[in-house]
């Protein structure tokens, strides 16, 4: 009973701090914002990363090892949770900070190296090895020799905006976000601004729709906005599925409520009363953290009915999506919602203004959103700043694949992918030569690296054959081949096609078959077979422009991008595996030809009996050999030799 | 037989999970869906032909509906879920060759469970820990930067709990 009041106390303070001008501060609120940013601090605090890729990396069993650590030696320590920071291979991160001093980020702190860890610090004794950085505060004591987060190569050259508070505040608690000027622009739309006045300031800061298209959200609104209707719907996009992106995740993870009060500035501007968060099933953490977010912000008195009187109602329901790629495309979203098949539908009419349950309807994805309260917070004039013409802002990439710094990088637009490799993600992971980047998920194009000058801007990509996508950047290096990535691709996308229309459904099958067909040993040479290899290599192309300008939607259209972009920029190396039979990486396993080491083979025949085509020749007990043009590059020889002595090339 | 007897039980439990569900719409039918996965791990032909008589859909059209999407499962799994990520980046590091092997070792398939009941496997686009790959899960604990050696561990230890 006590608890809960000392929290609403709290809670009406909140509301009235962020409803001030921050020059009309009294000094009580000034103490208690300091407090609940944790500023100054009674107690030494550690904040365990918990996101989920920190909990891959076995950031829950170093917390309960902490726990213990602190309960068995009476250390009194406040322990906090915080999302991922967006070093990948930094998690799972551990932060101490103690009385008067900054806040230190430690790297890979493992169940095993948190005692070490503790005992160090709190003994003054800072391992830097394992420390990444310090976090700038002015008003705490700095340590010596440590650099500043800001100043680490990885976050030096990045422009944080959206991702401010991603592995700083604790993604649970509403008071660190009102602390750090959290919902102060949604206090500002609803008190101070008409709808169509929204609509015009977004419009006019230049934001971009971030999930591809790059339509002017502003502009978007404003067709729902004048499409008259008693109901309309405000739905966040966040079904991120294309595998290598995950920004999506990091912002609900670590900021949940930035995004809501994206959402309900936009649901004020179209004048919106229900707004629908289409997530994926896989993201427990981030539904973890968004429903409680939803519902802190309930209990305060911003999300619900009469929002803090001013007339305006709203409120956020978590939806999860089953599983489905095309449900990123709007009109199947809605089909989902629905309970209905998600497959996309032709359009016009557009969801804004027949949508969800025939009512007008806006999809914007959480990146989108997220850009909102920025923009009413510092205006676009400010916002204008950022960017190059015509494509304003941030844009988040999240990288990885065989690059040094794998992670999530917020960069102004117009930068080139270059400096993004290689200044802030550091280049290659091994030190070999980039063979290209992936951008933009399966329906991305490949990029080889003499292209990598370009801006990263919606239309210098359109102009070499690519897009943004969402932002998922793959890297690769000289040991990926080509074929073998443009497979997975194909295979990934024949599988997630819905089957409504035919150039997609079938095309993506026919180009996995011909695809598969030239990544593989012809098993007879004679007649049919060949030529119909060669017959499909040929049609690749004019395949793919048929599936380009044929099919209903983004998916079937964007599916033949890797392969048309890798066709373009590797010829080369498809032509290697058609005409010479042969992967320069090796990956194509098979393509491979297998060998036996005479030194190593013991002839204890093992292989011998696998081998399906019967290419192993010799006598028991002496060394045998691989007959090579009977070999089919199965591998299961390989596999079977218990003396290593079997390699391929 | 011996399945019929679980029949009654599993439609009691299934008419409390539909009372929480007020709106019995069509726009309900997914969320129902996955809350009957979430109680029993799959769907059963039983709990099919239930919420389709109560939300007065034809049991083909719920179906259809389940297997196009890929959260939903049709066979009960195993005792222990193994979830396997093939994301692009885990695709890069051999994530392929790691299927493959569990595959060959418990001599199952996506979406299938081995006959002992005790593994079943599931493959997932990207859990988005792309840094970390490739990762697979089992019972929602994960197992990142795996290779085919620390896999064969991984699958040992579940063998040896089940043992004990």
């Amino acid at each position: 009973m006590e608890q809960s009041l000392v929290n609403n106390e709290i809670d009406t303070s909140l509301l009235e701090i962020a409803q001030l001008d921050s020059l009309e501060y009294s000094g009580s609120m000034l103490r208690q914002l300091e407090y609940l940013r944790r500023d100054k601090l009674s107690r030494p605090l550690i904040i365990v990363s918990m996101g989920t890729e920190a909990i891959v990396a076995g950031a829950e069993e170093s917390l309960a090892t902490i726990s213990k650590y602190t309960d068995e030696r009476n250390f009194d320590a406040e322990i906090i949770h915080t999302s991922c920071i967006g070093i990948s291979n930094a998690e799972p991160i551990v932060c101490i900070q103690l009385p008067g001093r900054t806040r230190l980020y430690f790297s890979n702190i493992t169940e095993e190296r948190v005692v070490s860890l503790l005992d160090d610090v709190i003994h003054k004794n800072i391992p830097a090895d394992l420390c990444l950085g310090q976090l700038r505060n002015e008003n705490q004591e700095g340590y010596k020799d440590i650099p500043f987060l800001d100043e680490i190569g990885f976050l030096k050259d990045q422009k944080r905006i959206i991702l401010k508070n991603i592995g700083i505040t604790d993604p649970r608690s509403i008071e660190d976000y009102i602390a750090r000027g959290g919902y102060r622009s949604f206090i500002k739309t609803i008190k101070n601004f008409t709808s169509e006045e929204i609509c015009e300031i977004v419009e006019s800061s230049g934001l971009r729709g971030r999930s591809g298209s790059g339509y002017l959200t502003g502009k978007k609104w404003k067709i729902a906005g004048h499409t008259p209707s008693d109901q309309k719907y405000l739905i966040c996009n966040a079904e991120e599925s294309d595998p290598g992106a995950f920004m999506d995740r990091a912002i609900m993870e670590g900021d949940p409520h930035l995004l809501i009060e994206g959402m309900a500035i936009a649901a004020y501007g179209i004048a919106a009363t229900k707004g629908i968060i289409y997530i994926r099933t896989e993201y427990h953490q981030s539904i973890k953290m968004l429903e409680n977010a939803i519902l802190r912000a309930q209990e305060i008195g911003l999300l619900g009915y009469n929002i803090l009187g001013s007339g305006f109602n709203f409120d956020i329901s978590i939806k999860k999506g089953p599983g489905a790629f095309v449900c990123g495309e709007e009109t199947a979203l809605i089909n989902s919602l629905e309970g209905k098949r998600g497959m996309p539908q032709s359009k016009p009419p557009f969801p804004a203004t027949s949508g969800f349950h025939r009512k007008p309807t806006i999809i914007n994805n959480v990146e989108t959103l997220s850009n909102v309260p920025v923009i009413i917070g510092k205006g676009p004039k400010w916002y204008n700043t950022i960017g190059v013409e015509g494509n304003k802002g941030t844009k988040i990439f999240a990288i990885s694949g065989s690059i040094k710094n794998p992670g999530l990088i917020e960069v102004p637009f117009g930068v080139t992918m270059k400096s993004m490799l290689f200044d802030i993600a550091g280049g290659s992971a091994n030190g070999k030569a980039f063979k290209g980047i992936h951008l933009g998920g399966p329906s991305g194009s490949v990029i080889p690296p003499e292209l990598l000058d370009t801006a990263l801007t919606f239309e210098s990509l359109k102009s070499i054959g690519a897009g943004l996508g969402s932002g998922g950047i793959i890297a690769m290096d000289e040991d990926v081949c080509i074929l073998d990535i443009v497979k997975y691709f194909m295979d990934f996308m024949q599988k997630q096609s819905c089957g409504k229309c035919i150039p997609c459904r079938e095309g993506t099958r026919r180009m996995s078959e011909i695809l598969e067909s030239i990544s593989r040993k012809p098993i007879d040479e004679t007649g049919h077979t060949t030529l119909e290899r060669f017959k499909g290599v040929m049609q690749l192309e004019s395949l793919a422009g048929v599936m380009k300008d044929t099919s209903l939607c983004g998916l079937g259209q964007s599916a033949p991008n890797p392969v048309l972009s890798t066709l373009k920029y590797f010829r080369e190396e498809y032509e290697e595996h058609i005409f010479d039979r042969k992967c320069r990486s090796n990956r194509c396993t098979e393509l491979r030809t297998y060998y036996i080491d005479i030194e190593l083979c013991t002839g204890c025949s093992a292989c011998v009996k696998k081998c399906p085509t019967e290419a192993i020749f010799g006598t028991p007990r002496h060394p045998y050999f691989v007959v090579e043009d009977k070999c089919t590059g199965c591998g299961l020889c390989y596999e079977s030799c218990k003396f290593s002595a079997i390699y391929y090339k | 037989m011996f399945r019929n007897q679980f029949i009654p039980k599993r439609m009691e439990k299934m008419d409390e999970l539909l009372k929480k569900f007020p709106d019995l719409s069509r726009d309900s039918l997914i969320p129902i869906l996955q809350a009957t996965q979430d109680e029993f791990g799959y769907l059963s032909e039983e709990s099919l032909k239930k919420i389709a008589s109560t939300l007065k859909l034809p049991a083909s059209k719920i179906y259809g509906l389940s297997t196009f999407y890929n959260q939903f499962r049709f066979v009960r799994p195993g005792k222990f879920h193994i979830r396997v990520c093939h994301g692009t980046a885990c695709h890069m590091n051999e994530a392929g060759q790691i299927l493959k092997e569990i595959e060959k070792v418990l001599g199952i398939h996506d979406g299938e469970t081995s006959r002992d009941g005790l593994f079943s496997l599931e493959v997932l686009s990207c859990i988005g820990a792309c840094g970390q790959a490739p990762v697979i899960s089992i019972n929602g604990k994960y197992y990142d930067r795996l290779t085919k050696v620390k896999l064969k561990a991984v699958l040992q230890s579940c063998k040896n709990l089940e043992d004990v």
